[in-house]
């Protein structure tokens, strides 16, 4: 499956390189359109990149030095991967010609196409990208707050959150219970909390195996949903408890102090607590007027230019890409269509028609892998899933099928960290 | 088989405003859709639920087909004394699903 998809993305890549040699030569007389981009993470340091090699002037805006990875960082968390693992830094991006400002972005005047920067300084753009990611809703359930949140970490934009819960999870005693809340739909990762549930759950039974998990749940199914559980079943069998909304798993209000999740029907007490709280598009994307009421930005699924302010596009998590999913995979295929399409607009051109591929690995055990992937194309104003396109691991499968879908896992991420970072 | 979930307080001050609440576990079949073989899976879904406090009828709903699946209401009522509160589900078929709880009022 995964050979099938590079040999599609491949062809893909090579069209748009023969677009991006047009460009340059017909641009050359003309003044440069300034494109900037804000947001280092998967989906802008991409889309960054594929501008810069269509001939383009790219300022990339990123306040953190450091970008800490969310794929693979509930590996970091059962103790199975260091979190330096995970941080990468835009080194490489800047000696590759892309004008780094390490200051974070505070406005958006989509009037006269200007930016503004937290030390007041300010820059003009004929298109902006924004791939701000996601922010956390706090308040959005009742009590949980920024303070909330270091005694229940979320642990869902991956950082300190990620080794703060890493650490009470070493902490916790032989016997104890992990408790987990998971959000409705959409949020970013749709298989991160059953991922996350499984990698605590090697890590609990290599440990402290009398240790419980419990998954309170604000939904009746999941991503990969078959797959998981059979191999929790497989793997960990009692060891994970999934209360699912129709069995009353919507957690409506957490107690910080007490270590305590609340349902409609019951108060659930943890010794290590993890609430995945409900989230919403990285803050610049609010203040630049392009999010909906829903907190997510809606998007024109050929160009990912903003439904609601022109001149801006919106990329990865914080975007309302139909059938895709908010993942590292999605956003860097958005980057790359983004940027074309950017170009294609700055020409005079109608953009090409995009297909978007995204794949998910999810690892069960270290040697246990499983994935879901799809094709994606523009369909009445969304993107759509391509029908009969990609799919999920079969359920039954040797050891071995599994394991090398592990393989596969670790290769991706060294594949699209070298693509976007290296 | 449905499975009912209800959340009553255990105890409450006389007069206090109390908030109830019960979920069922029911597919709430709309009788339109078609199964895998074409055919119109048959209509099924709760048509009816009822709360009463010791005896005496607090709330209750008429449901359709548009109602979703798991059917799940909130609502408040007055504690006025001890005693059981009864939730009554019924189906297209008649059949009736039941669940009680006991508060105490002080």
């Amino acid at each position: 499956m995964l050979q099938v998809l590079t040999r599609r993305m491949l062809l893909k890549t090579a069209a748009v390189g023969a677009a991006a040699a047009a460009f340059s030569r017909r641009t050359a007389a003309q003044a440069s359109p300034k494109v900037v981009v804000v947001g280092g993470g998967f989906g802008g340091a991409t889309c960054a990149r594929e501008l810069k090699q269509k001939g383009l002037a790219v300022t990339l805006v990123e306040a953190n030095a450091v970008y800490t990875a969310c794929p693979f960082s509930n590996a970091v968390l059962a103790g199975l991967r260091p979190i330096e693992a995970q941080q990468l830094k835009l080194d490489a991006v800047e000696k590759g010609g892309i004008d780094i400002i390490q200051k974070k972005a505070t406005g958006v005047d989509p009037q006269s196409r200007r930016i503004a920067l937290e030390d007041g300084s300010s820059l003009d753009y004929d298109r902006l990208v924004l791939s701000p990611g996601v922010d956390i809703r706090f308040n959005a359930l009742r009590g949980y707050d920024e303070a909330a949140a270091t005694v229940m970490p979320h642990a869902w934009k991956a950082g300190e959150q990620t080794t703060l819960l890493r650490r009470q999870l070493e902490a916790m005693d032989d016997g104890g219970t992990f408790v987990m809340a998971a959000p409705a739909n959409p949020f970013r990762c749709p298989p991160g909390p059953y991922e996350r549930a499984s990698l605590v759950a090697h890590y609990l039974k290599t440990h402290k195996p009398r240790s419980k998990l419990l998954i309170l749940d604000a939904k009746d199914s999941f991503s990969k949903q078959r797959l998981f559980q059979a191999a929790w079943q497989d793997l960990y069998p009692g060891m994970i408890e999934w209360v699912s909304l129709s069995s009353g798993g919507k957690v409506i209000e957490v107690d910080a102090k007490a270590k305590t999740l609340v349902t409609d029907f019951g108060r659930h007490k943890g010794d290590v607590v993890n609430v995945i709280p409900p989230q919403r598009a990285g803050e610049i994307a609010q203040v630049a007027g392009v999010a909906d009421r829903t907190g997510w930005c809606p998007i024109d699924p050929v160009t990912f230019e903003s439904r609601l302010q022109p001149n801006i596009h919106v990329i990865g998590d914080a975007s309302i890409a139909g059938g895709m999913p908010k993942s590292a995979f999605s956003a860097n295929a958005q980057g790359k269509v983004c940027a074309a399409a950017v170009a294609s607009l700055l020409r005079g051109e109608a953009p090409a028609e995009p297909k978007l591929i995204n794949t998910c690995y999810s690892l069960v055990a270290p040697d246990y892998g499983i994935s879901v992937a799809g094709v994606y194309t523009p369909r009445n104003g969304l993107l759509a899933d391509v029908e009969g396109a990609g799919g999920t691991s079969p359920v039954n499968a040797p050891p071995s099928f599994r394991a090398q879908e592990a393989i596969y896992a670790e290769a991706w991420f060294q594949t699209i960290t070298r693509e976007v970072y290296g | 088989m449905a499975r009912a979930l209800i959340n009553v307080p255990a105890k409450a001050k006389r007069g206090d405003i109390i908030e109830i609440k019960a979920l069922i576990s029911h597919p709430m079949e709309t009788g339109y859709r078609t199964g895998t073989d074409g055919a119109l899976v048959p209509r099924d879904i709760i048509n009816r639920f009822i709360c009463t406090y010791n005896g005496e009828e607090i709330f209750s709903a008429d449901l359709f087909p548009a109602i979703a699946a798991n059917p799940f209401f909130s609502f408040t009522t007055t504690a006025t004394e001890s005693g059981r509160i009864a939730f009554r589900w019924i189906d297209d078929r008649g059949q009736a699903y039941l669940e009680t709880a006991e508060i105490a009022v002080e």
